[in-house]
C-alpha cells in the first residue's frame, strides 16, 4: 500500500507489507500499521477518515503517535490536521521535536451506525489516540508559558473533586478529562464509559442510560464533561449513555464542562456541538454555557444544536 | 515587484562583554594626588571607613579608559535595531518623544524634587498634575484621576482592588466573587482580576470580532463584580455594544472598567462615563506621547473614576482650591498604596506637554490620522499573496490597528509568523507584534501605524512585507534562515528565557560556565 505513491515522488520506501488484493480492507491497515510499530517508527502518518483512523487504533499501536491527513468529509475524530498542508507541517514539527509541537490523547470517533439507522448523522467514541498538535505560542513563550494544558486540567479536576458534596451523585462522562477527576479522587474510571461517584465512592462503572437514571433517582445530581471530538462535541457524540432524558433530569445548572483553552481555541469559533436526539433537550441546552478553562477561570462558549 | 527593495545591514562587532575588555592598570580618570597638608592629616585615607565596612579585596572592575567604555556601549547600542527604524508595534501605540518635552522633564525642577517636600514647595509640579487629571477627566468624563501607577498593569490593578473595596463596603464581597473580560482585552485585566482575588470569566469572540450580547448576560449573575474590558480590543475590532454591556452589568450590581490601552483610534471620539463606565485607565506612556520605553517603565497609568468610587483611590490625590494646590492624603476609605508617592512626574510632566502643544483639535486630528493610516495599510496588506485579516466577514473597519493572519502563506510555503518577523529586520524594520497568548488566529501579526510616520514610511512597510511573501513562494529558505543582516543570527525558540543558557549577571555566567551549564551560546544558529 502507498508503495507506488511513495516512489513516484522520490523516496525509497521499506515496505511492511503487501495487500493481496488491489482494493485494500481495514485488516491491510491493522497489519501495515502493526508491522510500522514493530519497526519503530515515530508517527503513523495516514490519508483517509474516522474509519481509518479507527483501524490505526485497532492495530494496537498506542505508543506511536499517529495523525491523519484529512481526505474529503467531516472527520468527527480529532487526530487530523485541519488540512493536508497542515498535517504535513505538522507532521514534520513533530518528527524535528520542535517545541511547537506536543502530543496529547485525541478522540477517535466514528459514525454511529445504530443512530444512523434512525435517520440521525452521529458519531461514536472509540478510543484514544496519541497524536500531535501545534501549540498556538509566541516562539519566546514556549519555553516557559503557563502551566501547562496537562497541568492545567489536572488542577480543574482536583478542583472539581474537592468541591463535590455529600450526598450528590456526580456523573462523569466519557474521555480523559474527566477520568482527571476519578484520578485526583484515588477512583478507577472507564475511559470510554460513563462512571458514577457518590460520597467519594465510585457507585457505577460503564453506566448505561437506564443506570444512570437508576442511581439518579431522588438525587440531587451533576454531570461532569468534557469536549469530544475535533468537531467539539458536548453531548451525543460519543458520550451517548448520557441520554436527553439523564440531561433533563440533571438541569442545565448542573453540568460541569471541563476543557482546555487550547482545545476551544483549535474549534475556530464553531461552538459546542449537542445532538441528543431530543429537540427539546438540545434547545435547553443551545446558547451559552460556561466551560472550566483554568483553576477559577471559566470561558463562556456558544453551543448549538 | 518590479524592484528589489534594498536591504540594511546592521554592524556586526563581536564585542565581547565589559568584563572581559581593558588592561591591567588602565584608567578612565586619573586623580591628582592628595596635598601634603591633607596627607599629613590622613596618612591613611581607607582608614576612614570602619574596618567592618570595608573591602577585602579590591572588586574585580574592568580597567578601562573612558573612550573604551564608550566605545564598547555605542557598539553595543548599534547591535540593537531599536527605534533606529520603523517601529509600529501593535498595542503599544509607538510615538514619537519631542526632544522638548525630554529636555522640560530634565530640567532641575523636576529632576531635583522629592516627593515628600512640603506641598508649598511644590506648587508648579502639583499644578502639572492637576493639569493632566483636568485633560484626562475632559477625554473620559471621570471625576478625579491618580497617577500612582507605574504602568497599565498597575492601573488595572487599581482598578481590580477598588472593586473590591467597593463590594466590602456594600457588604457584597463574599458574593461577588467574579470579574467579567474578554478574550481579546489586555490579558492584564484577566491577570489582575485574578491577583485581586476574583474569579475569571473570559468572553470569547462572536463572526462580528467581538463577543455576544449573549454571551455576556450568560456570564452576568448576582456573582459579578465588574466588567473589564478594552475597546477597540487587541484587534482593532470596536464593539458598538458596549452601552447595553455595562447597562446589563450595572443592572446586575457589578461595575464597569475600561482600559483604555488602545485609546488611540478612539480618542476625543468617545468620554468612558458617558458610555456608563466607573472608571477607566490611560497609558501616559503612549498614547499621551511619552515614551514606550519598552516593558519596565518608567511609565504612568492615569487612572480615574466616578466620584462614587473616589473615595477609595489610593492616597494622595492631587487636589486645587482655586488658589493652591494640595496633597490629600486624609481619605479614611483609601485603599492605601498602590505604589510609591504619586506618580512618575518626569513621564506626568511630558505627557502634560504633549498634550497641551497638542491641544484638543491636534488629538482629535492625530486620533483621525491613526485610523486613516490603519485602514490605509489594510488595503495594501490583504493585496499580498498569503495575508488574510482576522473575522474576514466582519465588513466593519478596524480602528487603529488590525490583526491579520500568515496562515495562508504558512501552508502555502512552510513560512510561518516567526520567519517573517525575522526577515523583517533585514530590512531595518523592527519585527512586527504578534499577538497576546492565546492565539485566536493562527499565524498572527498586528501592525499599529499611529500617526507619527508618513505615507512613504508606511508604504514602505508594506513593500517589505510584500518583497518577503514573494520569497516565501519563490525561496522558502531564504526567508526561513533569515535574519541574514543582523548582528546575531536567528535565536533559537524559547532560548532567551532558559535561565540554563542564561546568566544575568557577570557573576552567574562565570558560575553557570564552571558548572559546565552554558553550551550554546546566542551566536549558534537555529537548528
Amino acid at each position: 500500500m502507498g508503495e507506488t505513491a511513495a516512489r513516484a515522488v522520490g523516496f525509497t520506501p521499506l515496505v511492511v507489507h503487501r495487500p493481496e488484493e488491489v482494493d485494500t480492507v481495514s485488516a491491510d491497515t491493522q497489519v501495515s500499521v502493526a508491522a510500522m510499530s514493530k519497526a519503530g517508527v515515530d508517527l503513523i502518518l495516514f490519508v483517509g477518515g474516522d474509519g481509518t483512523a479507527r483501524d490505526v487504533l485497532a492495530s494496537k499501536a498506542q505508543h506511536i503517535p499517529m495523525l491523519g491527513i484529512p481526505a474529503g468529509v467531516k472527520m468527527h475524530s480529532a487526530v487530523f490536521g485541519t488540512s493536508p498542508q497542515n498535517a504535513g507541517q505538522l507532521a514534520a514539527l513533530h518528527l524535528a521535536r520542535d517545541s511547537a509541537a506536543a502530543v496529547r490523547e485525541a478522540e477517535v470517533m466514528d459514525l454511529d451506525e445504530d443512530a444512523i439507522r434512525e435517520d440521525r448523522v452521529s458519531a461514536r467514541l472509540y478510543g484514544y489516540a496519541l497524536s500531535p498538535y501545534e501549540r498556538r505560542l509566541s516562539q519566546n513563550a514556549k519555553a516557559g508559558a503557563g502551566p501547562g494544558e496537562e497541568a492545567t486540567l489536572d488542577a480543574i479536576a482536583r478542583k472539581v473533586a474537592a468541591r463535590m458534596r455529600s450526598g450528590v451523585l456526580y456523573v462523569l462522562g466519557p474521555g480523559t478529562t474527566t477520568r482527571r477527576v476519578s484520578t485526583s479522587l484515588g477512583l478507577p474510571s472507564t475511559l470510554l464509559g460513563v462512571d458514577a461517584v457518590l460520597d467519594g465512592r465510585l457507585v457505577g462503572r460503564d453506566l448505561d442510560e437506564q443506570g444512570l437514571l437508576r442511581l439518579m433517582a431522588d438525587r440531587e445530581s451533576y454531570l461532569v464533561v468534557g469536549v469530544l471530538g475535533g468537531q467539539g462535541s458536548l453531548f451525543g457524540r460519543g458520550n451517548q449513555q448520557i441520554s436527553a432524558e439523564v440531561i433533563r433530569r440533571t438541569g442545565r445548572d448542573h453540568i460541569i464542562v471541563v476543557a482546555a483553552l487550547e482545545k476551544l481555541i483549535s474549534l475556530d469559533g464553531e461552538p459546542l456541538r449537542v445532538d441528543t436526539g431530543d429537540a427539546e433537550v438540545d434547545t435547553m441546552l443551545t446558547g451559552h454555557i460556561r466551560v472550566r478553562t483554568g483553576l477559577e477561570q471559566d470561558t463562556v462558549y456558544r453551543v448549538q444544536a | 515587484m518590479t524592484e528589489k527593495l534594498k536591504e540594511y545591514h546592521a554592524p556586526v562587532w563581536n564585542e565581547s562583554s565589559i568584563m572581559e575588555l581593558g588592561y591591567p592598570g588602565r584608567r578612565g580618570l586619573l586623580f591628582s594626588e592628595a596635598e601634603p597638608n591633607i596627607r599629613e592629616r590622613f596618612p591613611e585615607p581607607e582608614a576612614l571607613i570602619p574596618a567592618s565596612m570595608r573591602r577585602r579585596s579590591a572588586p574585580a572592575l574592568p580597567e578601562m579608559t573612558e573612550p573604551e567604555v564608550l566605545y564598547h556601549y555605542l557598539r553595543l547600542s548599534q547591535q540593537t535595531l531599536g527605534m533606529m527604524g520603523m517601529s509600529i508595534f501593535g498595542t503599544c501605540t509607538m510615538k514619537y518623544n519631542a526632544q522638548i518635552n525630554e529636555a522640560m522633564a530634565w530640567r532641575p525642577e523636576v529632576t531635583e524634587l522629592h516627593p515628600l517636600q512640603h506641598e508649598d514647595t511644590l506648587q508648579g509640579a502639583l499644578e502639572v498634575v492637576y493639569g493632566m487629571d483636568t485633560i484626562l477627566r475632559e477625554l473620559s468624563g471621570m471625576d478625579q484621576f491618580v497617577f500612582q501607577a507605574g504602568g497599565g498593569a498597575d492601573a488595572a490593578y487599581t482598578s481590580a482592588v477598588i472593586t473590591r473595596a467597593y463590594h466590602a463596603a456594600r457588604g457584597e464581597l463574599a458574593q461577588r466573587d467574579e470579574i467579567i473580560t474578554t478574550i481579546q482585552t489586555h490579558p492584564s485585566s484577566a491577570a489582575t482580576a485574578a491577583a485581586a482575588g476574583f474569579k475569571v470569566i473570559t468572553l470569547m469572540l462572536d463572526e462580528n470580532g467581538y463577543p455576544s450580547l449573549d454571551a455576556l448576560k450568560a456570564a452576568v449573575s448576582d456573582r459579578t463584580a465588574a466588567l473589564m474590558v478594552n475597546n477597540p480590543d487587541d484587534m482593532g475590532v470596536y464593539n458598538p455594544e458596549m452601552k447595553e454591556w455595562v447597562r446589563i452589568v450595572h443592572e446586575a450590581g457589578g461595575l464597569a472598567f475600561y482600559d483604555h490601552a488602545n485609546f488611540n483610534g478612539a480618542m476625543s471620539k468617545l468620554r468612558a462615563r458617558e458610555i456608563g463606565f466607573d472608571a477607566c485607565m490611560f497609558m501616559l506612556h503612549k498614547t499621551f506621547g511619552a515614551p514606550k520605553s519598552g516593558v519596565g517603565g518608567p511609565a504612568v497609568g492615569a487612572y480615574g473614576c466616578s466620584e462614587e468610587l473616589a473615595r477609595y483611590l489610593p492616597a494622595p490625590v492631587v487636589t486645587y482650591d482655586g488658589d493652591r494646590y494640595h496633597l490629600d492624603y486624609d481619605r479614611p476609605h483609601t485603599i492605601g498604596k498602590i505604589r510609591e508617592f504619586w506618580g512618575n512626574l518626569p513621564v506626568i510632566v511630558k505627557a502634560y506637554a504633549w498634550s497641551r502643544s497638542m491641544g484638543a483639535e491636534g488629538i482629535a486630528q492625530a486620533s483621525d490620522i491613526s485610523v486613516l493610516a490603519n485602514n490605509y495599510m489594510e488595503k495594501g496588506l490583504l493585496a499580498i499573496r498569503g495575508v488574510t485579516r482576522s473575522h474576514p466577514n466582519a465588513s466593519t473597519p478596524r480602528l487603529e490597528m488590525t490583526r491579520y493572519s500568515l496562515q495562508q502563506l504558512k501552508e502555502d510555503t512552510g513560512v510561518d509568523v516567526h520567519d517573517v518577523q525575522n526577515r523583517m529586520t533585514d530590512f531595518g524594520i523592527d519585527a512586527m507584534w504578534t499577538s497576546h497568548e492565546p492565539w485566536l488566529v493562527p499565524e498572527p501579526f498586528t501592525p499599529e501605524a499611529g500617526e507619527m510616520y508618513g505615507k512613504e514610511a508606511l508604504d514602505r512597510w508594506i513593500a517589505v512585507l510584500a518583497q518577503i511573501s514573494d520569497e516565501a513562494y519563490s525561496d522558502p529558505g531564504l526567508v526561513k534562515t533569515s535574519p541574514h543582516n543582523q548582528a546575531i543570527h536567528r535565536l533559537k525558540a524559547g532560548m532567551t528565557d532558559d535561565p540554563s543558557s542564561r546568566a544575568m549577571t557577570w557573576r552567574a555566567f562565570l558560575k553557570k560556565r564552571n558548572n559546565g551549564a552554558l553550551g550554546a551560546g546566542p551566536h549558534d544558529p537555529a537548528s
